[in-house]
């Protein structure tokens, strides 16, 4: 059994995709039967793989390719937080997917590869080795450069060479660290407290240089600045590949990246004994004010959004630098509370896009009277990106700011009150327009939107207010997360 | 070891049978195709189990008869020859088969299967056999019939493309049999071990130098590879398929064996390899970002992975296994072939192959494209294909090593392969405004099954690379 349960989550996307690809366009029904049914079945083996970790249980399949090197896939507390993401939101996103390309060109290709994608993020969460990390992440650059181009017009193309050259050049970093680090240690298996023994004393150097390039290639992907100039030009992409993109797989797998690499590679400790720890902290803090700064100048919609995303990741790798278990546990819950956050956002814009046309801040006067289920799920996803209780992003930024207190680095209460206002000037207007001002004359008439685009994102919305208010439970994302970090920080 | 006797012997039988039977050249090319593939097989798992072994044909062993030794290495040659052929065969005879109306096509109907069956003969020669003079007889055959592939469409840009590649394939062989002489005369003997012995004395390094500028000649190896792109473009697409990805490995193999046998000496030799190599990749990958046409970029995109192969060779001594150079070798013959099938496909259907032009059409060979893009992944050495393994290899030697500016050329060269496979895959990601309502997507086709099986075995085979390096181990040693 120990090897059915990572195959069996791997196949439930990898699997239908090449009968997706292969399938005419015209196939609406059974191509829409197969993916929910996949996407149903992933959710529930993702549910009895956590409820099987919760209990100690272990699972590893390995494969070896090459002496000293082996793909493995393992399911640890830190996998299942990826996965229990990525499962729920590919369902919902899956719905709401099927709805938005509703008589579009290419169905077949775009969700084959929406399937493929899906499937890199599932390896991603259950690497159990840096090599096997890295196979799935390349794979993940492959599976979602034909969803961003998908549109394809000129500008979808400009911004798919972009998203290539960024990705592709990272992963090429990536990759030279990797074999460096394996030339140096072997085999890097995941291991929480790291795997390097006693080389970061015999090897300083040649160790901080390999964590810079592991660092920057993970980085790309996650957005850091100046890793970030891919991200809003993505935003051409049709809207559930956007949602996507920001609240599961890339720019969530470059964070879960840089968890992997500090925690179960180098060992937190390790990192700040390096002196590596600070410079990303720094590199952190940078990007959540730049993400905010440029998020304030944008009026088009979904590219301020994509701003927003590159400074709200920044907090998991500010809660993965800040040594302090509190810090963490407020990091690891963003993981979770950013993606239902920014999904909410995003399937709400392509809403507010698909009914009536608005795709700009400046447009969006009176959509609350327009659009009121919508734009309920965009407010709740806003205020909890700025942090308003009881919201999951509230409890997010608690944690990592009495984690700053903890880490003896009080600069980040600082740091995170000046995120927040930034957030709520970018937020608020927007909230400020919808609700309290008129729709415009002449509005663009009304387009039904139906209820596989209306659901998830109140589904999603409802889900950010959960994580907010039941952060106490056992099964919440913040009770996952501190079993997490109680493994970390022993 | 009769399986080394029959794999040299059946297909010049074979060849012979489909010449003097025309009309059924189809049926025995595809028959000996097949026992080919079974024989390579068989002696996968015969050098697997036994480990490596000499034999002579007819029991006649040297000096007087012709001596085949199989180790690991000439094992998966030999099964790379038979993957890959079984793949354009199967698409050439489903090409046969439509082709079987226009009379105009006859001639290329029947002339394939003695060419293509000749071509695996000598292929299965060169890589079983054991001394220098033995591979100069199979370079020989082999060099006539890529002649024969190339000018087998018949235009007349292939016309002159396949005289430039006999003149070139003639000079090369001058070389190679002035080399082999000269070591005869050196050494007094011809065998392939005589390559260590060579490399100690003044003359022995000269008739080294001559081998190595012959095979480099016919590797298409940079700046000798000035016959090899339009040769490869202007000939039909199970010829190119077979020339890119087969024939020009005939030259790296011979060139493998000699630096495995010549040892530490020879280090001039190697550095020029390795110069030649790194020059290769970034002309043939500056030639690809630039070319026109598809079936250009192909051609151009060999000369750089050959590039690749001979810095892997000429690399041996700065920590590279050679066991990488073996690796990158199959998964470029498997990708390649399965590019150059994808390509030909692609060009049927639009009626040209241009690539500033792929994506304003309404028509749409998915599969072919598909094909194209799974091969591209392979030659860009992207997890999880062969090509990554033997990148992986690579690199984790010359860092071990601490030859960090040959890192540099490898990372380099890898970021501009991908830059030229781009300028196609992302023409092909075409849609929204550019396809008409009416796009058609032509039927599936067993030559796309052909392309798409040969793209996705070089990307499994990532993944199952323990085997091949567990072949690899069996040496003869």
């Amino acid at each position: 059994m120990t090897e059915f349960l990572p195959l069996a989550i791997l196949m439930t996307s990898l699997g239908i995709a090449p009968a997706i690809l292969a399938m005419p366009d015209r196939w609406t029904r059974v191509r829409t039967a197969v993916n929910l049914a996949a996407a149903s079945v992933k959710v529930a083996l993702v549910a009895w793989l956590s409820l099987s970790v919760a209990q100690g249980a272990e699972y590893a399949v390995t494969l070896a390719v090459a002496p000293g090197l082996a793909l493995e896939l393992r399911a640890d507390a830190l996998s299942v937080l990826f996965l229990a993401l990525s499962a729920v939101l590919w369902l919902l996103t899956t719905i709401y997917a099927v709805g938005y390309l509703e008589g579009g060109t290419d169905r077949s290709r775009f969700f084959g590869f929406f399937s493929l994608c899906v499937a890199a993020t599932v390896g991603i969460a259950m690497a159990g080795n840096l090599f096997t990390f890295l196979v799935f992440f390349e794979f993940l650059t492959l599976a979602t450069w034909p969803l961003v181009v998908h549109r394809g017009t000129a500008e979808a193309h400009r911004a798919g060479r972009v998203y290539l050259a960024y990705t592709l050049g990272g992963g090429l970093a990536l990759t030279l660290g990797t074999v460096w680090l394996h030339a140096l240690a072997g085999d890097v298996p995941f291991v929480p407290t790291g795997v390097l023994g006693d080389l970061p004393q015999s090897h300083p150097l040649t160790l901080s240089a390999i964590f810079v390039l592991l660092i920057a290639g993970v980085g790309v992907k996650a957005a850091q600045v100046p890793l970030h100039g891919w991200l809003p030009l993505s935003m051409v992409a049709p809207a559930p590949v956007s949602a996507l993109l920001h609240a599961v797989a890339v720019v969530k797998a470059g964070a879960f990246g840089i968890m992997r690499i500090v925690y179960d590679v180098y060992g937190v400790e390790t990192v700040a004994a390096l002196g590596l720890a600070t410079p990303l902290v720094a590199v952190a803090a940078v990007t959540i004010l730049w993400g905010s700064f440029r998020a304030l100048a944008q009026d088009d919609l979904k590219t301020r959004l994509a701003y927003s995303t590159v400074s709200q990741v920044s907090y998991i790798t500010l809660g993965v630098a800040l040594v302090s278990p509190v810090a963490a546990v407020g990091g690891l819950a963003h993981l979770i509370h950013q993606g239902i956050m920014k999904i909410t956002l995003f399937l709400a814009a392509g809403n507010f896009a698909e009914g009536r046309g608005v795709k700009t801040v400046s447009g969006m006067d009176g959509m609350g009277r327009l659009m009121p289920g919508a734009m309920a799920a965009f407010t709740v996803g806003a205020l909890g990106m700025i942090g308003v209780p009881p919201l999951a992003g509230f409890v997010s930024k608690w944690y990592l700011g009495a984690g700053g207190l903890d880490a003896g680095q009080p600069a980040v209460v600082a740091l995170l009150a000046g995120s927040s206002l930034l957030n709520a000037a970018y937020f608020l207007p927007i909230l400020h327009r919808a609700w309290f001002r008129d729709p415009p004359e002449g509005a663009a008439p009304r387009r039904r939107i139906g209820w596989m685009l209306a659901l998830p994102p109140a589904v999603t919305a409802a889900l950010v207010l959960a994580a907010g208010l039941l952060a106490n439970a056992p099964f919440s994302p913040l009770g996952w997360t501190r079993f997490i970090v109680s493994l970390e920080y022993l | 070891m009769t399986e080394a006797t029959l794999l040299v012997t059946l297909p010049f039988l074979a060849a012979l049978a489909a010449a003097a039977h025309p009309r059924a050249a189809a049926r025995w090319g595809g028959a000996a195709t097949l026992a080919n593939a079974v024989l390579a097989a068989l002696l996968v798992q015969d050098v697997l189990a036994d480990g490596a072994g000499a034999t002579g044909i007819g029991g006649w062993t040297a000096p007087l008869g012709i001596a085949l030794a199989a180790d690991g290495l000439a094992a998966l040659m030999v099964a790379m020859t038979a993957l890959v052929g079984a793949g354009v065969a199967l698409h050439a005879a489903d090409w046969s088969l439509r082709a079987a109306a226009d009379a105009r096509r006859t001639r290329l109907r029947t002339g394939f299967w003695p060419l293509w069956l000749t071509t695996m003969g000598a292929m299965n020669a060169l890589f079983l056999s054991g001394d220098l003079f033995n591979l100069y007889v199979a370079f020989e055959i082999l060099g006539l019939t890529a002649v024969g592939l190339t000018a087998l469409s018949g235009g007349r840009t292939a016309l002159r493309a396949a005289f430039d590649y006999l003149g070139a394939g003639l000079a090369g062989s001058l070389l190679l049999l002035l080399g082999v002489a000269l070591a005869y005369a050196a050494a007094g003997r011809v065998d392939l071990a005589v390559a260590g012995t060579l490399a100690g004395t003044v003359e022995g390094r000269i008739a080294l130098a001559l081998v190595l500028a012959g095979l480099a000649v016919k590797a298409a190896l940079f700046p000798l590879h000035f016959w090899m792109p339009a040769a490869h473009a202007s000939a039909t697409p199970a010829a190119s398929a077979l020339l890119s990805a087969l024939v020009v490995k005939a030259a790296l193999y011979v060139a493998l064996r000699l630096s495995l046998e010549a040892g530490a000496g020879a280090g001039t030799l190697r550095a020029a390899l390795a110069a030649a190599g790194a020059a290769a990749m970034f002309w043939g990958a500056w030639h690809a970002l630039r070319a026109e046409r598809l079936k250009m970029l192909v051609a151009h995109s060999t000369v750089a992975q050959v590039g690749l192969m001979a810095l892997a060779l000429g690399l041996s001594e700065d920590g590279v296994p050679w066991q990488a150079a073996a690796l990158l070798m199959l998964s470029h013959a498997l990708a390649k072939a399965a590019m150059f099938l994808a390509v030909g496909r692609i060009a049927e259907e639009l009626g040209h192959d241009r690539i500033s032009g792929l994506n304003r059409e309404d028509l749409r060979p998915g599969a072919a494209e598909f094909a194209f893009a799974i091969a591209a992944i392979s030659l860009i050495g992207l997890p999880p294909s062969a090509g990554f393994v033997g990148k992986w290899l690579m690199m984790e030697g010359l860092i071990d090593g601490g030859a960090w500016p040959w890192v540099a050329v490898v990372l380099a060269g890898t970021a501009l392969s991908a830059a030229y496979l781009a300028r196609v895959v992302s023409r092909c990601l075409r849609g929204g405004p550019h396809v008409a309502p009416g796009a058609r997507r032509p039927p599936w086709r067993t030559g796309d099954v052909a392309a798409l099986g040969l793209a996705a075995a070089a990307l499994a085979l990532g993944l199952g690379s323990a085997l091949p390096l567990a072949l690899l181990e069996r040496t003869l040693t």
